[in-house]
């Protein structure tokens, strides 16, 4: 397969400025990493590798940071990431129901937890912090409170319909 | 910003800030009626913005004129609407919420179509909509607002004070409550010393678990000489079932602003980091904006209130590891590393955030601050105990009546808690039950469980470590009678296994131990080996792990074991779950009313363990079956019990 000879410099052209606006600052490396996460939905092994070499880090040392913390991924997440809360509250209030409805609906699975079409990866997280209103889950950054299992279908619904509307 | 304001703002000292305050005063004094609907997390989950839009079209349609920020000009106020948002009000369960002043009606549950009705009778003609006000569920009493709702009445919010009624995003409005005045004052008329005198006097413990004297911290960072130092806001609230830092740092970020500038001013640091959980994305937006307008307005910055003193302040997002709340796993975590803990001493007040004295609390220790220098170490020290002075915030969750966020002195009795602000313990149905109080869970992953016994112990930080269990960071999750405490163990078992950092033996290997010998009591693979083993480990992991999350990763089945051994006995020696929660354990019957023998269970069966003439009752043989609920599945009449 043959490449243009700019695409990869453009591929990088994004992490570049992320790594200029933060001063090129080793201490920044988190920020650094949730800014190219954004940019990119996750974080391609080459990025990490360009990363450490512009701040003048072990790769191992960059690896270390990406994989230690939750929020890092080294796999494409989907377009609609659905944190599912499972802190106490939401527990004693039956999340694990809203769960299971998550996982079959969307036909995916604690460990592949990602659509094959990229639109939706579900995550259990421990606590979102809106225990008044268990079971809990956040799509993107917007947060639903007492998700039944119907409304959560019904929630699911209502995005699959707008994206299939945004693709005709 | 009006350039009026902004001219102002450039000279910023106490006259300043008393011509704001007494401007912004005046002028909401004037206005005819204030609506303020919450939009706290939860609130907004429940649709609270969608409320403001359409008061806001109200009150536009019904002719009368609205603010929604305050020009200073009184005059242009008089007989106006002044519509504005919230952070968290706490009655998270009843939201979204909207208080009208000054007559303190509180709606609750309020839906955009409520919205003209609002504006209509109670804002223009006085009127109380009987059908939106809260009703008690424990006994059908109605209330009016904030004054006679008991959730409310019962409290005594000082830290939480002008959360839920500040607007988060506009400073005049919190300068107007007496905000930045403390902070003032500890630039321009106290010593360094001073301050953390005073903080010490007041008895202010870290409320973020720990305990630990706060005014004591600040004095130990204070005394090393260093050319840099550092002040740390903990934001980074991991405990599963609490979010008053969050609520806080919603619903009032000026207030925490303050408090790190006065612990900047004690110590003599000139920097500070604001470190907030990822999962708090409108915490960070709130604290950023109020950082920003602290800096315009000429509050944070490099000469701050005329002192010739620096103070910056940076937020950090995290990156979702709950063993960054420990303070030094979080500092590793600001300066770029992978966020584990390190051997103390040295101690943050020697040998911090890169490598300087560093002074780091939690959010609610913060914002009490503020308040102890303005009203004196005297007057926070009159609530509470002996050992634990001032108030505490909790989040009330789990199967309660009233959800939501509270701040009670110390010594208060969870009866108090739970019964008369919480109003009673609901069951799985979600009806009031009278008996169905089982335990309270307290501190999350690092605390323990309560039950009747406790039900008049005072709680403060001493009676509760007495108990096996700790205040934390206030996590309080009531749990019925249909709750499983093996299962309870087990979910924070799993919680702290996932986020143990792997750094010590002890914690990496003991927590996953601990909960496959849990997992074998669910199962009813155990012995009463298993849980004299499960106790065993539990004390070594809590004796030999490195920092708080280890320490305590055991507590909640320790304590679990100490109070409900007979519930353990029952899952280990007769393989049976009470609760009906352990699924290996359940009890599989079919209901001979129900069931008219169709067999269509008994040809479902992997097993055959059941059997039965056609058009006759069934039955299901306990030895055969292996509860993979076919049967259940097949069943048309719901006659198969237990699932």
């Amino acid at each position: 397969m043959k490449t243009e000879p700019n695409k990869s410099l453009r591929q990088f052209q994004q992490v570049h400025e992320i790594l200029e606006a933060n001063g090129n600052n080793k201490a920044r490396l988190i920020p650094i990493l949730q800014q190219v996460q954004e940019a990119y939905r996750f974080l391609p092994p080459q990025v990490l590798t360009y990363i450490a070499t512009a701040l003048g880090m072990p790769i191992a040392e960059v690896y270390g940071v990406a994989t230690f913390y939750a929020h890092f991924t080294l796999e494409a997440k989907g377009k609609y990431v659905i944190k599912a809360c499972d802190g106490t509250a939401c527990h004693v209030k039956g999340s694990s129901k809203l769960l299971d409805t998550l996982y079959d609906t969307l036909k995916v699975t604690p460990k592949k937890n990602t659509t094959d079409d990229m639109m939706f990866t579900v995550e259990a997280v421990s606590c979102l912090g809106a225990c008044g209103l268990a079971p809990v889950m956040m799509v993107n950054d917007k947060v639903y409170g007492e998700v039944s299992s119907d409304r959560c279908r019904e929630i699911l619904k209502a995005i699959m319909e707008e994206e299939s509307v945004v693709k005709e | 910003m009006s350039e009026n304001l902004k001219t102002i703002m450039k000279t910023m000292n106490k006259a300043t800030l008393e011509k704001i305050r007494d401007e912004y005063k005046s002028a909401s004094g004037a206005v005819s009626k204030r609506i303020i609907v919450c939009a706290g997390t939860g609130c907004i989950a429940n649709g609270s913005l969608a409320v403001y839009d359409a008061l806001k079209e109200a009150v536009e349609k019904s002719g009368a004129s609205l603010f929604v920020e305050l020009e200073l000009d009184q005059h242009d106020c008089k007989d106006k609407v002044h519509l504005s948002n919230s952070g968290c009000q706490g009655f998270c369960a009843q939201g979204p919420l909207v208080n009208i002043l000054p007559d303190e009606t509180m709606y609750v549950k309020v839906k955009p179509e409520d919205a003209l009705e609002i504006i209509q009778k109670t804002v223009l003609n006085n009127e109380v909509i009987d059908r939106l006000l809260y009703v008690n569920p424990a006994n059908g009493e109605q209330s009016r607002g904030q004054l006679d709702i008991p959730f409310y009445k019962l409290q005594n919010r000082l830290v939480l004070g002008e959360c839920g009624h500040v607007d988060p995003e506009n400073i005049r409005e919190y300068i107007s409550h007496n905000g930045y005045f403390a902070a003032e004052k500890s630039y321009n008329t106290m010593t360094d010393e001073q301050v953390c005198d005073t903080i010490l006097e007041s008895g202010l413990r870290g409320r973020g678990g720990g305990g630990f004297p706060t005014g004591r911290k600040w004095h130990l960072t204070r005394v090393v000489e260093a050319d840099k130092k550092y002040v740390i806001c903990n934001g980074d609230e991991g405990d599963p079932g609490a979010f008053m830092d969050r609520s806080l740092m919603e619903g009032n970020p000026h207030r925490v602003i303050e408090g790190m500038m006065i612990a900047a001013r004690a110590i003599n640091a000139d920097e500070g980091y604001v470190y907030v959980r990822l999962e708090y994305p409108l915490a960070v937006k709130r604290m950023r904006k109020a950082i920003e307008d602290a800096l315009e307005a000429g509050i944070l910055g490099d000469n701050v209130f005329g002192s010739g003193r620096t103070m910056h302040i940076h937020v950090m997002e995290g990156a979702g590891a709950f063993v960054c709340g420990e303070e030094t796993a979080l500092m590793a975590s600001i300066e770029g590393k992978r966020g584990m803990p390190m051997p103390k001493p040295p101690f943050p007040a020697e040998c911090g955030l890169f490598e300087k004295p560093t002074v780091i609390n939690n959010v609610e220790t913060l914002a009490a601050v503020p308040l102890i220098v303005r009203n004196g170490a005297a007057w926070f020290n009159q609530y509470g105990t002996a050992t634990s002075k001032g108030t505490k915030t909790f989040a009330l969750t789990g199967h309660v009546a009233n959800t939501g966020l509270i701040e009670v002195p110390f010594g208060t009795t969870l009866r108090e808690i739970v019964f008369n602000i919480g109003g009673g313990v609901m069951d799985n149905d979600g009806k009031i039950s009278s008996k169905g109080f089982k335990a309270v869970q307290i501190g999350g992953p690092s605390g323990g469980c309560l039950t009747v016994e406790d039900m008049d112990l005072p709680l403060d930080y001493d009676n509760l470590i007495a108990k096996g269990a700790m205040v934390g960071s206030g996590g309080l999750v009531v749990m019925n009678q249909e709750s499983c405490m093996i299962q309870i163990a087990r979910f924070f078992m799993n919680f702290t296994q996932n986020e143990s950092c792997g750094k010590c033996l002890p914690c990496r290997e003991g927590t996953k131990q601990m909960l496959a010998l849990l997992d074998d009591i669910i199962e009813g693979n155990a012995t009463m080996k298993t849980m004299d083993l499960l106790e065993e480990v539990g004390h070594v992991v809590k004796k030999a792990s490195l920092c708080g999350l280890g320490k305590t990763a055991p507590s909640p089945v320790l304590s679990t074991i100490a109070k409900f051994r007979e519930e353990y006995v029952e899952h280990i020696e007769r393989k049976h779950c009470s609760t009906n929660n352990c699924k290996a354990l359940m009890d599989i019957t079919i209901d001979a009313e129900k069931c008219i023998g169709c067999t269509a269970c008994a040809r479902k069966c992997p097993v055959n363990a059941i059997s039965g003439e056609k058009k006759k009752p069934h039955s299901i043989d306990p030895a055969l079956c292996i509860k993979c609920g076919e049967c259940h599945k097949a069943c048309k009449f719901n006659a198969v019990m237990g699932f």
